[in-house]
């Protein structure tokens, strides 16, 4: 019943590659126009909200290894709280622009998770690569939430922001169970399938 | 006049356009990307390599993912948007 973890990384690839085009939209747009329609501040927030409900059923199912059901809770927990805090916003119930720090705590304790749970060097496998690339990814661009704290209408950080979504996106749907990377594949890992 | 300020608004209008066309192909070229990659790995869809694949494979076929979400932006997303940044260009002159 429980699918391969290839389909749901796509599944959940598929969800992060909205998110960073909502997210592109906004920076090119900027807020002012991006907030003209009242629904269209709450899609991302509520999206991030929603993936982080999605991830509990992933660790709930996926329980290979104690490392892998910690690391998929902790996502779960911190995209929930980044995307209450970012509905927060939205609504008008949270007025802080600090509140944009939850993002970047997120986002630095998914790339950690990434990495404390991989256990295997980088040419293992594409999957091991991945989630190394990812977990870097991810723990350096959790500056960015920062910077847009700081000042929040510079394109780059908002553009930058998005592109990390949709690079994780991409990262997420070269995923397969057991294949090669750069011609690597650790005989430890299995054949490719 | 202050020759600063007409500058500002010349930019703006300017950029404008651009931006609707960068709104306008953002969901184009994400069906783009998909078609491209369907064509590069025609395998990893099930509906042209049905043989050995199973339900969650017919879910989720990565081609096709990349190529609905850019549909959904097309079509829900980016008209909208387009439509408020011509309306803030008839607002302001």
């Amino acid at each position: 019943m429980t699918p391969p973890a290839e389909n749901v990384h796509w599944l959940f690839a598929t969800g992060f590659l909205l998110l960073g085009l909502l997210l592109l939209a906004e920076a090119v747009v900027g807020h002012d126009v991006w907030a003209k329609r009242r629904w269209r501040v709450f899609l991302w927030p509520s999206l991030a909200f929603g993936l982080g409900v999605l991830l509990w059923p992933v660790s709930v199912f996926f329980t290979n290894s104690t490392l892998h059901m910690i690391a998929h809770a902790s996502w779960a927990e911190t995209a929930m709280i980044a995307g209450a805090a970012q509905l927060g916003l939205a609504r008008g119930k949270l007025h802080s622009r600090w509140w944009n720090v939850t993002v970047s705590v997120t986002l630095f304790v998914s790339g950690a998770a990434f990495l404390i749970h991989e256990q295997n060097p980088w040419l293992f496998s594409r999957s091991a690569f991945l989630h190394h690339a990812l977990g870097w990814m991810l723990v350096v661009s959790s500056v960015l939430p920062l910077l847009q704290a700081v000042r929040p209408r510079v394109f780059a950080w908002n553009a930058g922001f998005a592109m990390v979504w949709i690079t994780v996106a991409v990262l997420l749907f070269c995923d397969r169970d057991v294949a090669p990377i750069f011609g690597h594949l650790s005989p430890l890992a299995g054949g490719p399938r | 006049m202050d020759s600063e300020f007409v500058g500002t608004l010349e930019e703006r209008t300017a950029r404008r356009p651009l931006r609707m066309l960068t709104i306008d192909a953002i969901g184009p070229l994400t069906m783009l990307a998909g078609v491209i990659w369907a064509i590069a790995q025609p395998y990893r869809l099930a509906i042209l390599h049905p043989h050995g694949k199973g339900f969650y494979d017919w879910l989720a076929q990565p081609p096709l993912l990349v190529v609905a979400v850019g549909v959904f932006f097309a079509a829900v997303i980016a008209p909208g948007i387009t439509e408020d940044l011509r309306g803030d260009d008839d607002s302001s002159g």
